[in-house]
């Protein structure tokens, strides 16, 4: 086992002791209130039916995680005080969520083990928070006014937990490094983390005022927020398939290797991973990688094998400038037309994402040239003698990592 | 749009006049719940002040009297005015969307009347909604709160605040624009009462908070949720306009190098169009047959230009490798999921019906449908437009070629129906070449003895 692995483990392990004790005590002293425990239950239940289909996202079940913490959260219900420990709510969290996870999981998709333990750690800490404070009457002088706040202090605080917790997975799980990964974490809590928030202590409040009517009334506004966060991301996949399709056009019309955009993309997108670009940069590269060589559409005739790693300075520098002014016509942001543009300039005077596609794609096309597995190696050794004007030392030795770890395979299969 | 008629301008005075009416007695309430007004106004303005796409369906009559520049940057918040409804007394309620809708920035010309008309229209649904609220007995059913009372009355509100707008809408759309208001009404009215309906929840949600121990700081942040999702609706839009954009590149590149005149493919996707509404297909596989119309000839963007532009006959070799470009599209959109059946039309557009097209010679049924139609589009723009060999001809002599050539070339179904849709639409290309405005191309001499469809690969065929 890596060190790395320990922190998937040691989360997975605290998940698991927390939910077998959680069911002990829950089957030896039975629920306190079964009908609120069924309720927020299916609220849950419901909304990890409703997960996205598709992962990657930073939250795949709004509703589920905002039904759990609000039941975390909740200390009354339609006025009566509703006090249920924190091994109630892990267990009825557990069994929800388990039941709602069947179905993606008979088709396979998504990790449950992970989804599981990020939600079942995050609700046991927002109960641990607040239900003890709660059953010792020490809220009970405060304004309504301050009540709310302070659950919304609790929710922010547990939401920050949350984002730790899913970049210490990401990062034991992928390797990736852990600052670049929180930092995305952090960045999403922002839009549907906040909206979570905001639900879950809207929820507790209202079911606290109005008892359990709340749930369906509140749960409609969130899976707007839901579908709204599905149609964005739908058309953001339709557009990298675009900007995928457009790639395309030079290998269709000869200019470049079937496929080199593709790898060229794939590879940018690890290198940069590796070296801690954030989300949106990320999009940036990949999407520059993939229109690196849709200047050489202009051209009359095609440069041999596509190689353009091999022409003259300045003949590349023309591909390049031609080729931004293409993208700047399709729309896409300006940075990447920016990055396109750039790409054959000496290192020193690029932006890093150009660093990255224009080491990324010297690679490719030298590693193409020489057959079997001395190929990328030699690659790899002629990079780094051209280190001093054209690549970037760290890029190159980031690229070697990147290969390193993924056993060279991503410049073969792509 | 060009200036408002009189009659609108009739319209928006007397609803002005209407919703002062049903304020006026705010200024001698006996105990105004001012700072309730207050705070919620000041909400109101700022979500309307913050830039936002249309969140609703009802945007889009209420803002075509305001032309395509209103509301374009604006949403339309109606928890915040929906809650105004439920706590506040009618005439308290009716000042809650003023401010905002006053201030906002970026209404179309003239601003202040589109200013005044979108405040008086909401101030009249808001104060139509108080009053059914008020009526079924919903101030009493949110103070309690008498759950699920509460949800009727709620409903009630909705059910009258959806009415005033839309039949509002519709007024304003049949005075400015001549539309039969009736139609325009139920259409407007079915496609905004589940999003209001949705607000309506959220706005009930907050005022229940409101009047709770709690208080107004608990209400707030029902309106968060509220807020992401308008937020990630901009975002999505933006998305989608950047995608089109693309698209739109993608094709301007196959365009200019075939020498076509500018905008042969969005021709053909307009046409296509037109041919899939005359068949009666759904509006998701119009706009499927639309994108398979404009992208074609995307593979021309791999068929050297030399060729593609080359005067004089083309040898068979030359003539081989440009009737490889539906291939060679339907290649690179191999990948593009949302593109569907477009693919196939891409690949097959070149088919004729008797067998001897290319690229597989399919025959009859065999070929898709898709395929047929935007074959016949293809050739209607080819034949009507400007060609750097050839003058456009007029738009009869185009289908009567079609006509004769259909049943060997084209699927007769489908000259049909572009004829049909011709005769009730007209033709009105949305992009023409340079010179001409948005008009058919003055009837010219039709070139003797040159068939459009016997053109070389890349022309009309």
């Amino acid at each position: 086992m890596s060190a790395g692995r320990i922190t998937l483990v040691l989360a997975r392990t605290a998940a698991a002791i927390l939910a077998a004790g959680s069911l002990v005590l829950i089957l030896w002293r039975g629920l306190d209130h079964p009908a609120v425990a069924l309720a927020f239950g299916m609220l849950v239940t419901v909304g990890e039916l409703a997960r996205w289909s598709d992962g990657g996202e930073r939250e795949p079940a709004p509703l589920g995680a905002a039904g759990a913490l609000s039941y975390a959260l909740l200390g009354q219900n339609a006025g009566q005080p509703d006090h249920h420990g924190v091994q109630e709510v892990v267990t009825v969290v557990l069994a929800a969520t388990l039941a709602g996870c069947v179905p993606h999981a008979a088709r396979g998709r998504g990790s449950t083990a992970d989804h599981l333990t990020r939600r079942l750690l995050t609700v046991a800490f927002a109960a641990v928070c607040f239900q003890p404070i709660y059953e010792h009457g020490r809220l009970h002088g405060w304004g309504g006014s301050t009540y709310a706040l302070l659950v919304v202090a609790l929710l922010v605080l547990t939401t920050l937990c949350d984002a730790v917790l899913a970049a210490a997975l990401a990062h034991s799980r992928t390797r990736w490094p852990f600052g670049p990964l929180l930092r995305d974490e952090l960045r999403a809590t922002l839009g549907i983390g906040s909206a979570v928030c905001a639900t879950g202590a809207v929820m507790s409040l209202a079911v606290a005022v109005v008892g359990l009517w709340a749930l369906p009334v509140f749960s409609l506004p969130l899976l707007l927020t839901q579908l709204s966060y599905r149609r964005y991301a739908a058309v953001r996949t339709t557009y990298r398939q675009t900007i995928t399709s457009l790639a395309r056009a030079t290998e269709i019309a000869g200019y470049t290797p079937a496929g080199h955009a593709r790898r060229v993309a794939a590879l940018s997108r690890a290198v940069g991973r590796e070296l801690g670009l954030s989300g949106p940069e990320l999009t940036v590269l990949e999407y520059a990688a993939l229109m690196h060589d849709i200047g050489q559409l202009s051209l009359v005739d095609p440069v041999p094998a596509g190689a353009t790693a091999s022409l003259p300075a300045e003949e590349q520098r023309r591909i390049a400038l031609l080729g931004g002014a293409v993208v700047r016509q399709t729309g896409v942001h300006a940075e990447v037309a920016v990055v396109v543009e750039r790409q054959a300039d000496p290192y020193r005077e690029q932006p890093v994402s150009a660093r990255i596609v224009r080491t990324v794609n010297a690679y490719e096309e030298m590693a193409r040239e020489g057959t079997g597995p001395g190929g990328p190696l030699s690659a790899l050794e002629r990079l780094r003698l051209a280190c001093a004007r054209d690549y970037q030392p760290e890029i190159v030795e980031s690229l070697a990592r990147v290969l390193q770890r993924d056993g060279l395979t991503l410049a073969v299969t792509g | 749009m060009g200036p408002v008629r009189p009659w609108a301008r009739v319209y928006v005075g007397c609803a002005v006049l209407t919703a002062l009416l049903c304020a006026a007695p705010a200024l001698d309430l006996a105990a105004p719940p001012l700072w309730a007004v207050v705070l919620l106004a000041a909400l109101y303005a700022g979500s309307e002040g913050i830039p936002l796409p249309r969140v609703l369906g009802r945007a889009r009559a209420g803002e075509r009297l305001a032309g395509p520049g209103a509301g374009e940057g604006s949403g339309t918040f109606f928890p915040v005015l929906l809650a105004g409804a439920f706590l506040l007394p009618p005439e308290a309620a009716v000042l809650v969307p003023l401010p905002g809708a006053l201030l906002v920035p970026g209404a179309g010309r003239p601003p202040w009347l589109r200013r005044s008309w979108r405040a008086a229209q909401l101030a009249l649904a808001v104060w139509a909604a108080s009053h059914v609220h008020a009526a079924l007995g919903g101030r009493e059913a949110v103070a309690g709160p008498h759950f699920p009372y509460a949800l009727l009355t709620a409903g009630g509100a909705v059910l009258a605040f959806c009415l005033t707008l839309t039949a509002l809408d519709a007024g304003i759309l049949a005075l400015a624009e001549g539309v039969p208001a009736r139609t325009s009404w139920s259409g407007l009215f079915l496609r905004s009462l589940a999003p209001v309906a949705v607000h309506g929840l959220a706005g009930l949600m907050m005022a229940v908070l409101w009047l709770s121990p709690y208080g107004p700081v608990a209400a707030l942040l029902v309106l968060l949720p509220m807020y992401v999702s308008c937020w990630v609706f901009a975002q999505y839009h933006r998305e989608r306009a950047a995608h089109q954009a693309t698209i739109r590149a993608l094709v301007q590149a196959v365009d200019i190098k075939d020498g076509y005149t500018r905008g042969h493919s969005e021709r053909v996707g307009q046409a296509s169009m037109m041919i899939a509404r005359e068949l009666g297909m759904d509006d998701e596989r119009a706009e499927v047959l639309r994108f398979a119309g404009i992208l074609h000839d995307v593979g021309k963007l791999g068929v050297p230009t030399r060729l593609l532009r080359k005067d004089g006959p083309l040898t068979p070799e030359e003539r081989r490798i440009i009737e490889l470009h539906p291939e060679y599209g339907h290649e690179m959109v191999r990948g593009i999921g949302f593109l569907g059946e477009a693919r196939s039309a891409i690949l097959h557009h070149h088919e004729r019906l008797d067998g001897s097209g290319y690229p597989y010679g399919l025959v009859g049924t065999q070929i898709p449908e898709f395929a047929r139609v935007v074959a016949v589009a293809d050739a209607f723009d080819a034949m009507t437009s400007t060609r750097s060999y050839r003058r456009a001809r007029p738009v009869p002599a185009a289908l009567e070629e079609l006509q004769r050539c259909a049943g060997a070339q084209f699927d007769p179904a489908m000259v049909r129906a572009l004829v049909h849709a011709l005769d009730r639409h007209g033709w009105h290309p949305a992009v023409t070449a340079d010179e001409e405005h948005g008009t058919v191309p003055a009837p010219a001499p039709p070139v003797a003895g040159e068939p459009a469809v016997q053109r070389r690969g890349g022309g009309g065929a």
